[in-house]
C-alpha cells in the first residue's frame, strides 16, 4: 500500500475498509476529498461533502458496474453533471477498484489526468467529461434514448446540482426525456440549497421544485440525501419505473459541507481549501464519525 | 444542395442502420420522405438546440452516427459549448448539418444570416468542416462525412442550386480541393455555395481576355494545404471568395497556410467585411450589396491585374 492510501485508510487500522458499505464509501469519499483538497489546494469541498452519500449509494449495489470490466456494454451509466464535485466520483471509483487509490493524490496537479471537473479521458469508469453546468442531463437523455432504441436494460443516472437547474438547457433536456418516455433515466439533484454566491432561494428560486419536474412529465420525489437507506430505496424505486414511460428524479435534500461542522451550510467552503489548523480540525471531525 | 444531401443520406441510411437524424423542428417537406421510410430513426428534438446537441452526443455514445439538422446559426452558434464539450472533445460521432449558409435566408434578417459559422466551427479542435460548392460536391462530401467517425460540420446552401460540375464526382479524395476551370492570370478560390458566382466571374473575365483559374474547396477543415501551396507558388495574386465574414473562415484558412510559405503572392479575401448585414433581400441581392457576386469578383480581379501592369495581362 502506498503512502497516500495508507494515510486515508489509517483510521481502519490493518483491515481494508469495506467499500461495499455505502456509509463506509461515503466516509472514504470525504476522507479522500479532504486529502485531495489539502494536497491540491483545490476548491469545491463543500459540494463533494454534499454529494458523498448520493455517489456512495450509487456505487454500492444500485448501479451495475464492474471495476474489472469498466466498459462492459450493459453497464449502468453515471454522469456527474455537477462536474465540480468530480473528486467524489474519482474517490468512489478508486476505492471501488477502478484505478489505484494512490492516483488520487495527483488531482489538480500539473500533468495529471484527474482534472478539477470530472474528465473521462484515461479514467476507467467515467463516461463523460463535465464541468460546464447544464450538459449532463442532455447527454444522459441521449444515452437513455440509445438504450431504449436498442431494447437494452441498462440505466442512466445523472447527478445534477440545484444551482445547475438555473441553466435553461436542463429544462430542454427534461422536456425531451419526458417526450421520449425514457423510463430508464434517473436524475438525482443534490439539493443543498446553496450556490456559488448565495442560497438557491436568494438566487433563482426552484420551489415548488418537485412539482416543476412533475409538470415536465417526470416522476419526482424527495429524500434525505445523507440517509443511505432512504437514498437506496428511492433509487431502487426509480429503477422500478422502467415500463412507466416516465423518467424519474430524486430531489436529495443535502447540506453543503456535510460532515465537518464548520463547513456545513457555509458558502465559504465552495471555494476554500482546508489547510493547517482547519485541515486538522476537519480531519478530527471526520475521524470521530468513522462508520 | 439540400436535396443532394437528402439523396446521399437516404443511400447511407439504407446501408447503415446506426444512422439517426434529429431535427430542430425544421425541414418540413425536405425530411418528409425520410420520416415515412425510417420513422424510428428520425426524431424531432423540438426548438431546443442545446438539448439536442447534448442528446446527440449521448446517443452517439451508444454506437450511433447522429445527424443534427437545422438551419442558419441554430445548430452551431446557439449550442456552441455543447458542440465543443459534449461532441468535439470526446470525438462523438455527431454530424451537424446547417441548411442556409450565408445569405440563403436573406429576407428573414440578420438572425438568419449564417456569416460567422465557418470561422467558429473551424476553430474547434476535432471538428471536420465541409463546405460543398454545388449539389455534386454535396453528395460526395455527405457520403464521406457519414463514413468518417467523429464530429463534423456540413454547411449547405439551399435547394435547387445549379450544378457546377457537369457530372457526379465519383472519385473525390478527402479533403481535396477541385479545379473547376483552368486559368493562368489569377486564381479564384472558393468555399461553399458562392462557387456559382466564382465560376460566373471566370466567364465574365474570359470575355475580357483574362484567364482565371477556379478552385472549389468542399472541405474547409482540414483544408487542402497542398493545393494552397501550389497555387501561391504559381500565381502572384489569389482571390478567396466566401459567403461569410472575411475573418477566420476560408480566406483566413488560406492565409494561415500561406503565411508559413513566404511565397511572393498577394491573397485578396472577398466576403462580408467585418460587419452584420443592415438590409434584407434575396440571396443574390445581398451578395451584390455586400460585394461577393460574380460582377464584384470580376471587377476586383481586373483592378488587381490592372494595378500591376496598367492593364490586364
Amino acid at each position: 500500500m502506498g503512502d497516500y492510501e495508507a494515510l486515508v485508510h489509517s483510521a481502519f487500522g490493518k483491515e481494508a475498509p469495506d467499500t461495499g458499505n455505502p456509509e463506509v464509501l461515503a466516509w472514504l469519499i470525504r476522507r479522500n476529498a479532504l486529502e485531495m483538497s489539502r494536497i491540491s489546494r483545490g476548491s469545491h469541498i463543500g459540494s463533494v461533502f454534499s454529494v458523498a452519500e448520493i455517489i456512495a449509494t450509487l456505487y454500492t449495489g444500485v448501479m451495475r458496474v464492474d471495476p474489472r470490466n469498466p466498459g462492459m456494454p450493459d453497464r449502468d451509466r453515471l454522469i456527474l453533471s455537477k462536474g465540480h464535485a468530480g473528486s467524489a466520483v474519482y474517490a468512489a471509483l478508486a476505492e471501488r477498484g477502478f484505478f489505484p487509490v494512490e492516483q488520487l493524490k495527483t488531482h489538480y496537479a500539473n500533468g495529471s489526468i484527474l482534472s478539477g471537473h470530472v474528465s473521462h479521458k484515461g479514467i476507467p469508469g467515467v463516461e463523460v467529461s463535465t464541468g460546464s453546468l447544464g450538459h449532463g442531463l442532455g447527454i444522459g437523455t441521449g444515452m437513455a434514448l440509445g438504450a431504449k432504441m436498442d431494447g437494452a436494460s441498462w440505466r442512466t443516472f445523472v447527478v445534477l446540482g440545484d444551482g445547475e437547474c438555473d441553466e435553461g438547457a436542463v429544462w430542454e433536456s427534461a422536456l425531451q426525456a419526458a417526450q421520449y418516455q425514457l423510463d430508464r433515466l434517473i436524475a438525482i439533484v443534490d439539493y443543498n440549497h446553496m450556490q456559488s454566491l448565495f442560497t438557491v432561494e436568494e438566487t433563482l428560486k426552484l420551489e415548488p421544485f418537485e412539482q416543476k419536474w412533475r409538470d415536465f412529465g417526470w416522476n419526482a420525489r424527495s429524500v434525505n440525501g445523507h440517509d443511505v437507506n432512504a437514498l437506496r430505496e428511492a433509487l431502487e424505486q426509480g429503477k422500478n419505473q422502467a415500463g412507466s414511460g416516465r423518467p424519474s428524479v430524486i430531489l436529495a435534500h443535502t447540506v453543503k459541507g456535510k460532515g465537518v461542522s464548520f463547513m456545513e451550510n457555509n458558502i465559504l467552503w465552495h471555494y476554500r481549501t482546508p489547510q493547517g489548523e482547519e485541515y486538522e480540525a476537519a480531519l478530527k471531525e471526520l475521524e470521530a464519525r468513522r462508520p | 444542395m439540400r436535396d443532394a444531401f437528402v439523396r446521399a443520406l437516404v443511400r447511407e441510411m439504407a446501408v447503415n442502420p446506426r444512422i439517426v437524424l434529429i431535427t430542430g423542428d425544421l425541414g418540413f417537406g425536405v425530411l418528409r420522405p425520410l420520416w415515412d421510410q425510417y420513422p424510428d430513426r428520425i426524431l424531432n428534438g423540438g426548438i431546443a438546440e442545446q438539448g439536442i446537441i447534448s442528446l446527440a452526443a449521448g446517443l452517439a455514445a451508444t454506437d450511433r452516427t447522429v445527424i443534427v439538422y437545422s438551419i442558419g446559426n441554430f445548430p452551431t452558434l446557439r449550442p456552441l459549448e455543447q458542440i465543443r464539450n459534449d461532441c468535439a472533445y470526446p470525438g462523438a460521432d455527431v454530424k451537424i448539418v446547417c441548411v442556409g449558409g450565408g445569405f440563403v435566408y436573406g429576407s428573414l434578417g440578420m438572425s438568419h444570416h449564417a456569416t460567422e459559422d465557418m470561422a467558429i466551427m473551424r476553430a474547434l479542435p476535432g471538428v471536420t468542416c465541409f463546405t460543398p460548392g454545388d449539389p455534386a460536391e454535396t453528395e460526395c462530401v455527405t457520403r464521406e462525412m457519414l463514413r468518417r467517425k467523429g464530429t463534423c460540420y456540413l454547411r449547405l446552401g439551399r435547394g435547387n442550386e445549379p450544378m457546377v460540375h457537369s457530372e457526379p464526382l465519383t472519385e473525390w479524395a478527402f479533403p481535396k480541393a477541385l479545379v473547376i476551370r483552368e486559368g493562368t492570370d489569377i486564381a479564384l478560390m472558393s468555399a461553399g455555395g458562392i462557387l456559382t458566382q466564382t465560376v460566373a466571374a471566370h466567364d465574365l473575365l474570359r470575355e475580357k481576355g483574362i484567364s482565371a483559374r477556379v478552385i472549389s474547396f468542399p472541405c474547409l477543415k482540414p483544408v487542402d494545404e497542398d493545393m494552397i501551396r501550389q497555387v501561391i507558388a504559381r500565381y502572384p495574386d489569389v482571390i478567396t471568395v466566401e459567403e461569410h465574414t472575411v475573418l477566420g473562415g476560408f480566406g483566413g484558412a488560406v492565409c494561415e497556410v500561406a503565411a508559413g510559405e513566404g511565397a511572393p503572392c498577394r491573397i485578396h479575401r472577398m466576403g462580408l467585411q467585418d460587419c452584420y448585414t443592415a438590409v434584407v433581400g434575396n440571396q443574390q441581392y445581398l451578395r451584390e450589396i455586400y460585394g461577393m457576386d460574380a460582377k464584384a469578383i470580376a471587377e476586383k480581379t481586373e483592378n488587381i491585374l490592372r494595378g500591376k501592369g496598367g492593364e490586364a495581362r
